[in-house]
C-alpha cells in the first residue's frame, strides 16, 4: 500500500531529520511508527502527504509516485487526525466531518448521509450531534469527530499523529479499541505516530521503531519483543514490562485447552495479562474459559508461562 | 450571624451606582435648567427648574425626579431603572423645549434660550441610569441595535415633531440647513470612505505581515509612529506633497487632489486608521489555533481556502474589533479636517469657537457624537455576534 524508498529530509547543513529510510505497509494493516520526541517520526508522516517536502527519495502509494500529484490534491485522498484533533471552532460537526468531501465537490446530500453515518460509526446519535460546536463536545467526543473528519472521503490511507495524545488514560484505552474496531471493518490503511509504546503493541500490526532518523527495526509486536534488533529496540519495548506486553497481545481463545477449572471464568476474548491477572490475584493455576456463557475449557498458569517466553508466542495478525 | 446580618441586608436594599446617579440627578435639579440670552453671543442667565418653566409642567419634572430618585437608589430590577431613566430623559427633553416659548419674550427672534447646565447634568445621569440597566439585561446583540434604533426614532420624532424649535440650536440650525446637511454627507464620507480605503490597503498588509514574520515589526513601528503625529499636524504636513501631486502629476486635480480641502483630510485619515487595522490583523491571524491551520492544510485546503474559510473568519472579531476603533476615531478626528478646508461638522465647531457662539459648536458637536455612538454600538454588536457564535452555544 506504502512504500517509503530512501527518504530523506534536511534542513540546511545540519544532520538529516530523517535518513534514507525505506519501508512498507501492507494495505489494511496498521503501522505504527515508535521513537522518543527528535526521532523523526512526526516528519516521516508528513512527508508521506507532503506537508513536508522530502529533500530526497520517494514515497508510493498504491504503486502511484506522490509527486506525480499536487499537494493539496493528494492530501484530500489521504486522512489526517492530528495531536489535539484541529477541528474547525466556528464550524458544526457535520462541517467538519464533512470538510474534505465539501472539498471535493460532492453533493450536499451524499454529505449529509457520510456525515450522519460515520456518526453511527462512532457512536454518536447524529440527530443530537450533527449541529453542535466542537466546544460543546467531551474530548473523547473531539477527538471521535477528529478521526470521523480524516475517514469522511473514504480514504484509503489514514495517517495519525499521536492521535490519542490529548486523552486522560481511561477515555484513550476506549479510543484506541475503538479504532481498532473501525480499522476492523473498514480494512482502512493506518500510519500511526506514538511515542507510547503500550499504544503501539495495542493497535500495530507492525511496530516501526525510529530513533535519529532512522528505521531501526520494523516487525510484528511479537517479533520485536521476542528479537530486538538493537539495544534501543530492546530498551523501548521495555524489559521488565516484555512478558505482559507479550501476554496482552493474545487472546485467551488462543490458549484454550480441554479441561475443567474452579472459579469464576474469564471470557474467551479476554486478553491473556488479564488471565494471568486473575490467576494471580485469585490464586487459582487454571481458570475456566467461557465463549457467550457456555464452557469451552481451561487456560492453565503454565500455558500463560509459556507464552509470556520469547518464542513461546505468535500473533495470528 | 444577626448582627452581620443586619448591615448587610441594609447595603443589599441600596444600589451604590444609583446612589452616585441620584446624586448627580440632585445636582442637576439644581443647577440652572434653560438658559437665557438677549442675543446669540452674549452670555446667559440661568434658571433652575421652576423659574425656566411653567408651574404645572416644572411640577410634573419634580415629581418624574422623585420616582427617579427612588428607582435608582433602591434595588428594583433592571427594566425599571431603565424606565425610569428613559421616562426623565424623554420628559427632560420636551420640557426643555417647553421652556424656549415660556422664557422667550412674545416677538423677540433676537433672544436664544438654550439647555442650561442642570438639564445638561439632569439627562447624563438619566442616561447613565439607562445604561447600566441595559448592560445588567445582557441584551443580545440584535437587541442592543433594536434599543438603539428605538431611541434614534424617538430623537427623530422630538426633531421632527418641533418641540425643539425655539432651542438656540435648532434656530442655529434653521439658519443653515443646507449646509448642515452638506458638511453632514462630507463628514460621513470622509469618516466612513478614509476607514474603507484603510480597509483595503490594511487588512492585505496585515496579512502580508503575518505570513512574512521579518516584516512584522518595520511595518508596525513606522505605523506607531504614524499615529503618534498629532493630526492637526499631519493634516498641515499634507499640504505640501499633495499640492505638488495636484500640480504634477496630470488628472489628480480633476479628481479632487489639491494641498487643501477633502485630499490631505482624507490621506491623513487613513494613514490614522491603518496601525489598529494593520496590527488586529496580526493579531487576530496569530491568534488561531495552530493545530486547526494545521489540520486545514493536511485535509488539502489551499493557501485560499485556508485563508477564507478558516483563519479570516477565525481572525474576525478582532479585525472587526480593529475597524470599529477606527470607525469612531475618524469620525471624531474628521472634525479637524474643517481646519484645512477638508468640511464636515468640524466647519460648526471653528465657526462656533471664532463667533464664540456656543450653540453653533453644539450644532457641530451634537451630531459627530451621535454619529460616533451610533457606529460603536452598531460594531460592537456585530463583534459580538461573530464571536458569540463560537462560544454562546458551549455557555449554555
Amino acid at each position: 500500500m506504502i512504500r517509503v524508498e530512501n527518504l530523506t529530509k534536511r534542513y540546511g547543513d545540519s544532520p538529516p531529520v530523517v535518513d534514507d529510510l525505506s519501508m512498507e505497509v501492507a494495505a489494511g494493516e496498521i503501522c505504527a511508527v515508535v521513537g522518543t520526541s527528535g526521532s523523526g517520526k512526526t516528519t516521516l508522516l508528513r512527508m508521506i502527504n507532503r506537508l513536508v517536502e522530502p529533500s530526497a527519495g520517494r514515497v508510493l502509494i498504491a504503486g502511484e509516485n506522490t509527486r506525480g500529484l499536487r499537494g493539496h490534491e493528494l492530501r484530500r485522498r489521504i486522512g489526517y487526525v492530528i495531536q489535539g484533533h484541529g477541528l474547525f471552532p466556528h464550524w458544526s460537526v457535520a462541517q467538519n466531518i464533512g470538510t474534505v468531501p465539501r472539498l471535493l465537490g460532492w453533493k450536499p446530500a451524499e454529505i449529509k448521509a457520510r456525515v450522519d453515518e460515520l456518526l453511527g460509526l462512532f457512536g454518536m446519535e447524529p440527530a443530537a450531534f450533527r449541529d453542535r460546536r466542537p466546544a460543546e463536545l467531551s474530548g473523547g467526543q473531539q477527538q471521535r469527530v477528529g478521526v470521523a473528519r480524516a475517514l469522511a472521503a473514504r480514504p484509503d490511507l489514514l495517517l495519525m499523529d499521536e492521535p490519542f495524545g490529548a486523552l486522560d488514560p481511561v477515555i484513550r484505552g476506549r479510543a484506541q479499541d475503538e479504532l481498532a474496531a473501525v480499522q476492523a471493518r473498514l480494512g482502512t490503511t493506518i500510519m500511526l505516530v506514538t511515542h507510547d509504546m503500550e499504544e503501539a503493541v495495542r493497535l500495530g500490526h507492525r511496530i516501526a521503531v525510529m530513533d535519529g532518523g532512522r528505521l531501526l527495526q520494523c516487525a510484528s509486536p511479537a517479533e520485536m519483543m521476542a528479537r530486538p534488533a538493537t539495544p534501543f529496540v530492546e530498551a523501548l519495548v521495555g524489559g521488565a514490562e516484555r512478558p505482559f506486553r507479550l501476554l496482552s497481545l493474545e487472546r485467551v481463545e488462543a490458549a484454550v485447552e480441554a479441561g475443567e477449572a474452579d472459579g469464576p471464568p474469564i471470557d474467551a476474548e479476554a486478553s491473556l495479562r488479564d488471565a494471568l491477572s486473575a490467576c494471580l490475584w485469585s490464586g487459582r493455576d487454571a481458570l475456566p474459559v467461557e465463549r457467550e456463557g457456555r464452557r469451552i475449557g481451561r487456560v492453565t498458569l503454565a500455558a500463560l508461562r509459556h507464552r509470556a517466553a520469547p518464542g513461546g508466542a505468535g500473533r495470528a495478525a | 450571624m444577626s448582627v452581620l446580618a443586619a448591615p448587610v441586608a441594609s447595603s443589599r436594599r441600596v444600589d451604590r451606582l444609583g446612589v452616585l446617579i441620584a446624586l448627580v440627578a440632585i445636582l442637576g435639579a439644581i443647577l440652572p435648567f434653560a438658559l437665557f440670552r438677549a442675543n446669540r453671543i452674549v452670555p446667559g442667565e440661568g434658571g433652575g427648574i421652576a423659574a425656566a418653566l411653567p408651574p404645572a409642567e416644572a411640577a410634573l419634572l419634580g415629581l418624574a425626579l422623585l420616582c427617579f430618585l427612588a428607582a435608582a437608589v433602591l434595588r428594583v430590577p433592571a427594566a425599571v431603572k431603565l424606565a425610569a431613566g428613559a421616562a426623565l430623559l424623554a420628559l427632560a427633553c420636551l420640557l426643555v423645549g417647553r421652556s424656549a416659548g415660556f422664557l422667550t419674550p412674545p416677538g423677540n427672534s433676537f433672544a436664544r434660550v438654550a439647555p442650561g447646565s442642570g438639564f445638561w447634568t439632569l439627562s447624563f445621569a438619566a442616561l447613565l441610569l439607562a445604561a447600566d440597566a441595559l448592560v445588567r439585561l445582557r441584551l443580545p446583540p440584535l437587541g442592543r441595535v433594536a434599543v438603539l434604533v428605538l431611541a434614534l426614532a424617538l430623537l427623530g420624532l422630538l426633531l421632527w415633531s418641533g418641540a425643539w424649535d425655539g432651542l438656540s440650536l435648532l434656530k442655529e440650525y434653521g439658519t443653515r440647513t443646507e449646509r448642515f446637511w452638506a458638511e453632514g454627507r462630507r463628514h460621513v464620507a470622509l469618516a466612513f470612505g478614509s476607514v474603507a480605503a484603510a480597509c483595503l490597503l490594511g487588512l492585505p498588509l496585515g496579512l502580508l505581515c503575518h505570513r512574512v514574520g521579518r516584516l512584522r515589526a518595520g511595518v508596525l513601528s513606522v505605523l506607531n509612529i504614524l499615529q503618534t503625529v498629532p493630526s492637526i499636524a499631519l493634516f498641515g504636513l499634507l499640504i505640501g506633497p499633495l499640492a505638488w501631486v495636484a500640480a504634477n502629476v496630470p488628472g489628480a486635480r480633476a479628481l479632487g487632489i489639491s494641498g487643501i480641502g477633502a485630499a490631505p483630510a482624507f490621506v491623513a485619515l487613513v494613514g490614522y486608521s491603518l496601525l489598529p487595522i494593520v496590527s488586529n490583523t496580526v493579531v487576530g491571524l496569530a491568534g488561531v489555533s495552530r493545530s486547526v491551520v494545521e489540520a486545514a492544510r493536511g485535509m488539502g485546503m489551499r493557501r485560499s481556502q485556508r485563508l477564507f474559510r478558516v483563519e479570516l473568519p477565525l481572525a474576525a472579531p478582532v479585525v472587526l474589533t480593529g475597524i470599529r476603533i477606527v470607525l469612531v476615531q475618524n469620525i471624531g478626528i474628521a472634525t479637524v479636517a474643517a481646519l484645512i478646508g477638508g468640511g464636515g461638522f468640524g466647519v460648526f465647531v471653528f465657526q462656533g469657537v471664532g463667533q464664540t457662539a456656543m450653540d453653533l459648536v453644539l450644532l457641530g458637536a451634537a451630531p459627530t457624537v451621535l454619529l460616533a455612538f451610533t457606529a460603536a454600538v452598531l460594531l460592537d454588536a456585530a463583534v459580538e455576534a461573530l464571536s458569540g457564535s463560537n462560544r454562546r452555544k458551549a455557555e449554555r
